[in-house]
């Protein structure tokens, strides 16, 4: 489309941004992606998001729109016509809204992250209470293909992003995510088939590269 | 103990049955059915005794297990902000909460998620801390009401012609925070730091279903200091 101007902000690991990349690149959008070095953050993006001065920032036609949950909402709502992520019935977009909050609370919290950021018996809680939550999306999910029924929907974009995130947790908490949830990694899989999928989730390695990187940037043994 | 009470303003028709599992104080809670009274749907509020919640509660809502939840022919919708906009798209009469326009809803939903996971999560932390850690929420508290008075000033309501999703998510503000600064003994919020949000609170108090929810002071003011002195003696 000529008169549309996107642009990403956004960083390469980053869960949320993932999110924003999946929506659009299903919806066939092109954008501009720009990568922000967090620890030097961009005039742009200071400008673009004032309030928490974090990516991802969605930057349409010069406005901005911040917070992924919110990101994904709109461009699902400004180009419904290609691969709509929210079903059209209320009730069913409230259950999709509502497990797309139980992604944010409890798969991307400050709990799971102690999944790696911490050791002993903190890790082991941390490990605990991951695992019963994607058990519980396991459940959710069921039988069908993706969250969204036959094609990817809003939960599937969601929380997709994490299994990108998987390994560096199966290494770091000793564990094998496929041995406790194989439903949900049989689903993962199933969406990595997709490009829109594939295309935006960073390889696996890269990102327990990366969280090794954290953990001597924080002193985390 | 548990208590019922039909709040009805129409009839009920025979294929509506809409239920609130809700909690007096709860601002959450608070939010829903200020948006089923502005939408005049009436429905069977039922409260909840939070230290000993019901079987029901917990089978409409056993991820969980909190309210408000609310039940409408028998579908069980929790978390207060997916309540709302599925209020918004169940009933399309007036008030309309949130904008067709895409952009619009975007920023009613990016301040929605502003005052829920910051204002009242740092506003919890303010009330179940004390000391340097207490100043410092409270510095974090300010700081944030100040983001969302820049935000309402120079406009009626937070989304346009008329009271919708925003102001309904910052009922908050109009009783439960003010009784809750007096029962802490700080002084937070006044016309004088926030002068806008304090001109938008007199334009929702003229609107009868928010004056309506209007929680009892003194019963709040006595809630909530029990809750504070049962919380300092537990974590003695």
């Amino acid at each position: 489309m000529a008169d549309e101007d996107v642009v990403l902000l956004d960083f390469w690991p980053s869960p949320f941004g993932m999110r924003v990349r999946i929506a659009l690149a299903e919806k066939e959008i092109k954008y501009e992606y720009k990568e922000e070095d967090l620890r030097n953050k961009t005039d742009l993006l200071l400008k673009m998001n004032p309030i928490h001065k974090k990516i991802p920032v969605l930057i349409h036609n010069g406005k901005p729109v911040c917070e992924s949950l919110v990101q994904v909402q709109y461009i699902d709502e400004i180009w419904p016509h290609k691969s709509p992520l929210l079903p059209t019935d209320p009730y069913q977009r409230a259950i999709a809204r509502f497990w797309g909050d139980f992604v944010d609370k409890k798969i991307y919290g400050l709990e799971s992250g102690k999944v790696w950021t911490t050791k002993g018996e903190e890790q082991e809680a941390a490990k605990k209470e991951f695992i019963e939550c994607l058990k519980l999306l396991e459940g959710e999910l069921g039988n069908k293909a993706y969250f969204g029924g036959e094609n990817l929907g809003y939960v599937d974009v969601v929380l997709v992003p994490f299994y990108s995130w998987f390994y560096a947790y199966e290494k770091c908490g000793n564990f094998s995510i496929e041995t406790e949830c194989p439903k949900l990694i049989a689903w993962a899989k199933r969406c990595m088939e997709k490009d829109s999928v594939s295309k935006s989730l960073p390889d696996q390695d890269k990102i327990y590269d990366y969280v090794l990187h954290l953990k001597k940037v924080f002193g985390i043994e | 103990m548990k208590w019922r009470t039909i709040f009805s303003s129409k009839t009920m028709g025979d294929d509506e049955e809409v239920k609130v599992f809700g909690m007096w104080a709860s601002p959450y809670s608070r939010r829903v059915e200020l948006a089923l009274k502005l939408k005049g749907i009436p429905y069977e509020y039922i409260e909840e005794d939070l230290s000993n919640k019901s079987a029901l509660l917990i089978k409409h809502n056993p991820v969980h297990q909190k309210i408000p939840v609310l039940v409408h022919n028998g579908k069980s919708i929790p978390e207060s902000l997916v309540i709302l906009e599925y209020i918004d798209e169940t009933w399309r009469n007036n008030p309309i909460l949130l904008s067709q326009d895409p952009y619009d809803r975007a920023m009613a939903r990016f301040w929605a998620k502003f005052i829920d996971e910051k204002i009242l999560s740092t506003t919890r932390k303010v009330s179940f801390t004390t000391g340097k850690e207490q100043e410092h929420a409270i510095e974090e508290v300010t700081e944030q009401l100040k983001l969302l008075e820049n935000e309402v000033k120079g406009k009626a309501y937070f989304g346009g012609e008329g009271i919708g999703y925003v102001d309904i998510v910052a009922n908050f503000l109009v009783f439960w925070f003010g009784n809750l600064q007096e029962a802490l003994g700080i002084n937070i919020f006044s016309q004088h730091k926030f002068p806008f949000i304090f001109e938008w609170i007199q334009k929702q108090l003229k609107i009868d279903m928010v004056d309506e929810s209007r929680i009892p002071k003194d019963k709040h003011l006595t809630y909530i200091r029990t809750r504070l002195a049962a919380f300092k003696s537990a974590s003695k």
